[in-house]
């Protein structure tokens, strides 16, 4: 009987080793803890004292930095899973979650992987087949033609069974050459013969494939979760439609604007879609909506607990990770689909190391400052790093998750916001103001998101960046507090004199200057110290009278400031000539502008152009050039990876190649020297 | 039952005496007499102010422009940026010089001196005003720099002097050249204080000419700003003259000179603040011993605070506990009127607590203990004149102190020592020398606060300039002369109609007044603060209301030197 077969697969899972790294492994510790579950973590080389690796009962390492040399090593890992005595992997997302190979390895050795079974992972992980199961299980598919035969006849019969609008691509194409749109019938032979010139032109094949084109396209996924008894349930849906390079970066649960027919169809196609490859665990279904229609089209699968998982636990009250575990040991599905309910609205904001006015240009390093939001009940913060770590480049970028509940999608969305405004990091460049202004955009608050979004509304979400002088005066109040904190612990009473009386003058008020950097442009600020009373002026304005104090928060400064008559309350991070400012509106960056000396000497060194210098953290990959060679202007020079990115290095100028600052493959930070050129003057003499 | 006689025998009573030398306040703030007091005093510190903010200017606008212009920066921004962020500058004497030279404005004496704090280590800085008469050495420069080399020796002080000058001023040379305190013991100063263990350090940021030149030169360490500051024995036209050679300042005597061929300095700075970094660099290696022996006496401090079972000692202090800015109304400017010097000393001392010393016993001499910035000092001040009772008891409390190493604070307002034939008969004047000797020896660093009158030997009592007190400051309101005006004139006028009887003559009345008049009007002119620190016989008039701030940091900077036992002199008895 079916209860027969069922039994022995109940296994007891008291050790779990967490096969990656980051929040996600820090996520599966805390629910593994809470269920008494041991866990073991694996660390590469620089992740020796990261929070995940602390935060296991066991740790052991996997190797070197690169993911290939560790996070990856599948045997390895397996290796020491045994070792450990751990009965299962939970490989997270990313590295070998959806790895057919590391699953079938498990499978041999006796070590449950908490995913599906390969089997299932490798037919999603094939297009065309997923596909093909999807249409024959009833999940609607997005139609398409990808054959041989490119006559006008067949083209034209294939296009009518698809439907219009169409797209007609080039086989070969890229970066939209060789595409064409037929919203029509009839205009598909103009589009279709543009195309193939246009291909033929670029590419020298005129090839085309055809698909249904969806104008403004949403992406809606749904939450599904199998037991190994073929039973399957949906967790409702997320809209991640809004993503920048591809990559999501802020999701919500449940995608707004859908009906609950619509729901209960995209859940039951979702489910339909689970079953159908014999689906257990975790996996998320990934579905175009048209935003216009409303039809939908399945995408893919992606076998895997998906790193926006918090929004669907928020509005079902669930831990996933713990049905996960529960499943993996062969309990059957916790809850009956007529048992997950859903409550109020969540939203994940992805807190990336990146930088967005430079073209989401990846970043790293350290995490000099680090603040975050209270977490409670209705906000989680998952992380993996604490202040003081560093943001690797060998691996994601991903500083943290914000995850925020609320009642209904404004209320989440103003707490989002809020709590976005909380995020405080300095030392590296992070995307948090981005999100606040993404997040606060009114199309954005209207709910009207698709794929296109950020490109869309680009002016918008960029605009330009203006300076206040009440922002300069806070920054300088900033710079002011700081200082009175270095000179002495306690604002009254310092046993010191000399701390207890700070820029004291006799009979005289001192006024200092300061000359603040941001946005390219140097204000000079004057404060004028007059016993307990301070003023300040911007740019030799008018004097402003500032009544300031500083607020309770421990290790931190935390200002509220009265400055002319408006009262604001502001975090502040000084490091060295950096004043980060932490307003409602975001993070605001200041420098002090650095005596003329210390400049005089990194002149001398000849940063005025007679060198490249990185324009970010990365492997050099390729070196194009060698001491000596003759460069032109706009030659490439270097070729640097960061994050699955490639950036070519260019020569700024004519010029002779003196030096190279590394060989192939080393890593080197930000701002290091890569090339430096023979000096002309020297050269010339 | 034993065992309960047992217990109460042991049974220890606590008091509670928190509060108990909390000094009270009588001040009737609604009189009309304190209102009249708050705003006349109040006229005296804006006056103070405004002269200050006068000075500041150094040169004058055009003078300034003119050193700005050349990439330089003025004395003053020259200290700032030279101190440790956020360190209060204790400037001496900012109105030397006040209208010494007639026409001539020499502002600050053309030097800005004071004691400030360089990488955590508190410093005397001398700097040269370059805008003011080419920063050339007035007599009254010298003294104020000769003044602040003092500050640093009894204190021990490093010195970091930031030189901008054209030497002495040469029509004034007979005033500024040969005598002993002349220009120079400039040098002498550098040399002993060096072999003393007093750091020397210069910055040469512009000229530095004849005698300067041996600033740099008799430093330990010193600094050069390339294409500013120059060095030479004499300039450039002085050797046209002298030997026909031309030469340019630069290459007669620049940084690059004296960086890379004389060895005359040792640091090359590019600019200003460049060369002030090097200082502060000079600065936190100097590798001082940890001389202040502050720390300890605070720890001991802490422990009689335990003691007193005053629980209330922690690593913070108390402010007192009466507004400061009440002194305006307390004192007031006529010295004719009396107040309670405890007043005073309650907005001063730390939570406006003082134990008093002998208090029932020549009542006009206030002494007692109290904490100044958590650190323990005597507090000695006049509330009236002083008798032998007085005299005995002063004598008495600076022999405490000495004997304890506590630091002693003189709060002056003093006519005089009694006079009469009473006074006389008790041996006033045996019993006033009995407090001048132990003021004279009392080896623990003194200062004093003038806050009324400073008349004849009350002065001298009271520790005035003679008696060497690390820092000396007056009041804006306080007047200071060997007697006051009138009876200066009275006495005149007395012997000179004692002349006219012997000569059988008449002395009329009118005869009288026009001799007191002029007298009163001199003494009037000679007895004010501004005179006085003109001269440097003070270092500085202070706002009433700083007196607390202004006397921690001077006890701050004094304990780097914390004294030595004291041996008295013979005392007359």
């Amino acid at each position: 009987t079916e209860a027969a077969t069922a039994a022995p697969k109940i296994r007891q899972i008291n050790k779990i080793l967490i096969s990656n790294r980051g929040e996600i492994a820090c996520r599966v510790i805390r629910t593994a803890r809470k269920l008494g579950v041991r866990t073991v973590a694996v660390f590469s080389d620089p992740d020796e004292k990261s929070l995940h690796t602390q935060l296991a009962d066991e740790a052991y390492r996997v190797g070197e930095a690169a993911s290939s040399a560790s996070y990856l090593r599948g045997e390895h890992i397996l290796e020491i899973a045994k070792r450990s005595g751990a009965q299962a992997i939970h490989p997270g997302y990313g590295f070998l979650s959806e790895s057919v190979e590391f699953a079938e390895q498990c499978q041999r050795e006796g070590v449950i992987f908490m995913g599906p079974p390969s089997s299932a992972i490798r037919d999603m992980g094939i297009k065309s087949t997923s596909k093909a199961i999807m249409a024959a299980a009833g999940v609607p598919i997005i139609n398409g033609y990808h054959g041989e035969d490119q006559s006008d006849e067949c083209l034209q019969a294939e296009a009518k069974i698809i439907g219009f609008p169409l797209m007609i691509k080039a086989v070969r194409g890229g970066g939209g050459k060789g595409m064409r749109i037929a919203e029509k019938p009839e205009d598909f032979l103009t589009a279709l013969n543009s195309a193939r010139n246009e291909s033929q032109k670029s590419f020298g094949d005129s090839s085309v494939l055809l698909e249904r084109y969806v104008r403004s396209p949403r992406h809606v996924e749904v939450q599904v979760f199998a037991d190994q008894y073929g039973d399957a349930v949906y967790l409702w849906e997320r809209d991640c439609s809004v993503q920048r390079r591809h990559q999501k970066i802020i999701e919500e649960a449940p995608a707004p604007g859908l009906s609950e027919e619509l729901r209960r169809e995209l859940g039951e196609a979702a489910v339909r879609a689970a079953k159908a490859v014999g689906y257990v665990g975790a996996g998320t279904v990934e579905f175009i909506l048209d935003k216009e229609d409303l039809s939908f089209h399945f995408m893919e699968m992606n076998t895997r607990l998906q790193v926006e998982h918090p929004i669907s636990e928020m509005i079902t009250g669930t831990d996933l990770v713990e049905w996960q575990i529960r499943i993996a040991a062969g309990e059957p599905l916790p809850l009956k689909q007529s048992q997950i309910t859903r409550t109020g609205h969540a939203f994940e904001a992805r807190i990336y190391a990146e930088n967005p006015r430079g073209g989401f240009l990846p970043g790293a390093g350290p995490l000099r400052y680090l603040s975050t939001p209270q977490p409670s009940a209705d906000v989680r913060v998952e992380t993996g790093v604490r202040e003081g770590d560093e943001v690797s480049v060998h691996y994601d970028p991903m500083i943290a998750k914000l995850v925020v509940w609320g009642e209904n999608r404004s209320q989440a969305l103003n707490s989002l916001i809020a709590r976005l405004g909380e995020y405080h990091i300095s030392g590296l460049d992070t995307n948090i103001n981005f999100l606040i202004d993404l997040a606060s955009h009114p199309e954005f608050q209207l709910a009207n998101v698709h794929t296109g979004f950020i490109e869309e509304h680009f002016d918008t979400l960029f605009p330009a960046i203006s300076i206040s002088q009440q922002q300069v005066s806070q920054a300088a109040v900033a710079l002011v507090f700081n200082e009175l904190q270095a000179s002495s612990s306690n604002s009254s009473g310092s046993q010191d004199p000399f701390a207890a009386t700070p820029n004291a003058r006799l009979n005289y008020a001192l006024v200092r200057n300061y000359n603040l950097k941001a946005n390219d442009k140097v204000f000079s600020v004057d404060v004028k110290y007059d016993g307990e009373e301070l003023q300040i002026r911007v740019d030799n304005g008018t004097w402003q009278e500032i009544r300031a104090e500083k607020v309770q928060d421990v290790g931190r400064l935390k200002i509220r400031a009265n400055i002319d008559s408006n009262i604001s309350t502001y975090n502040a991070n000084i490091d060295g000539p950096s004043v980060s400012l932490f307003l409602e509106s975001g993070k605001l960056d200041f420098e002090l502008v650095q005596p003329k000396f210390l400049s005089a000497q990194v002149d001398q060194l000849g940063a005025g152009g007679s060198r490249v210098l990185a324009p970010m953290p990365g492997v050099l990959e390729k070196v194009l050039v060698k001491p000596g060679d003759q460069v032109k202007k706009g030659d490439s020079l270097a070729v640097l990876i960061a994050m699955k990115m490639e950036h070519i290095l260019k020569a700024p100028k004519d010029a002779t190649i003196k030096s190279i600052g590394g060989a192939e493959g080393d890593n080197v930070a930000k701002g290091a020297a890569v090339i430096t050129f023979v000096d002309e003057e020297v050269a010339a003499k | 039952a034993i065992s309960t006689n047992l217990l109460r025998s042991q049974t220890i009573r606590f008091l509670h005496v928190g509060d108990a030398n909390v000094l009270p306040s009588e001040v009737d703030k609604q009189s009309a007499e304190y209102k009249d007091n708050a705003s006349e005093m109040g006229k005296l510190v804006t006056e103070l102010r405004n002269l200050t903010s006068q000075v500041l200017t150094g040169g004058g606008q055009k003078a300034n422009d003119r050193h700005t212009s050349r990439g330089k920066l003025l004395a003053r921004e020259r200290i700032n940026l030279l101190l440790d962020k956020g360190s209060p500058f204790l400037e001496l004497s900012a109105l030397a010089g006040h209208e010494l030279y007639g026409e001539e404005v020499v502002n600050s004496g053309g030097i800005v001196t004071g004691v400030g704090r360089v990488c955590g280590t508190e410093c005397v800085v001398v700097a040269n005003d370059a805008t003011v008469k080419g920063g050339s050495y007035y007599p009254i420069t010298v003294k104020k720099h000769l003044r602040a080399q003092e500050v640093a020796q009894e204190n021990r002080l490093p010195c970091i002097y930031l030189v901008d000058s054209g030497g002495a001023n040469l029509p004034r040379q007979a005033e500024v050249f040969p005598d002993k305190l002349h220009f120079g013991r400039i040098f002498y100063n550098q040399a002993n204080m060096s072999g003393q263990g007093i750091p020397q350090i210069a910055v040469v940021m512009g000229s530095c000419t004849a005698g300067g030149a041996y600033v740099p030169a008799m430093a330990d360490e010193s600094i050069i700003v390339k294409k500013q500051g120059t060095i030479f024995l004499a300039g450039p036209p002085l050797v046209k003259a002298a030997t026909g050679e031309e030469v340019s300042a630069e290459d007669l005597g620049g940084a690059d000179l004296h960086c890379k061929t004389s060895g005359v300095t040792d640091h090359y700075a590019v600019d200003d603040e460049h060369a002030l970094y090097l200082a502060r660099q000079i600065v936190s290696n100097l590798n001082l011993p940890a001389t202040n022996s502050y720390n300890a006496q605070l720890l001991h401090s802490s422990q009689a605070n335990f003691r007193e079972g005053n629980t209330n000692a922690t690593s913070t202090v108390e402010e007192p506990r009466y507004d400061p800015r009440e002194l305006y109304g307390i004192v007031g400017p006529n010295l004719t009127k009396s107040f309670d010097v405890r007043e005073v000393i309650a907005r001063i001392v730390d939570g406006s607590r003082f134990t008093e010393f002998k208090k029932l016993y020549g009542e006009t001499l206030v002494c007692g203990f109290a904490k100044l910035y958590g650190q323990t000092v005597g507090i000695v001040g006049n509330n009236g004149v002083l008798f032998s009772e007085s005299a005995l008891k002063g004598a008495h409390f600076i022999q405490l102190c000495s004997q304890r190493k506590i630091p002693l604070v003189f709060l002056q307002n003093i006519t005089g020592f009694m006079v009469g034939r009473d006074a006389e008969a008790h041996g006033i004047a045996k019993n006033g020398a009995k407090m001048v000797t132990a003021v004279a020896c009392a080896n623990v660093p003194k200062f004093t606060v003038i806050i009324g009158g400073s008349y004849g030997a009350g002065n001298y009592g009271m520790c005035g300039r003679a008696y060497s007190p690390r820092f000396l400051y007056m009041w804006p309101n306080s007047r200071i002369s060997v007697m006051g005006g009138t009876q200066a004139a009275n006495v005149l006028a007395q012997i000179t109609q004692d002349q006219r009887k012997r000569a059988g003559k008449e002395f009329t009345e009118e005869e009288a007044q026009k001799l007191k008049a002029p007298i009163v009007e001199m003494f009037e002119a000679e007895g004010s603060p501004y005179y006085s620190t003109a001269r440097l016989w003070d270092d500085g008039i202070i706002d009433p209301a700083n007196t607390r701030q202004v006397l921690g940091l001077s006890l701050k900077a004094a304990l780097n030197n914390a004294g030595h036992d004291t041996k008295f002199g013979v005392f007359r008895m």
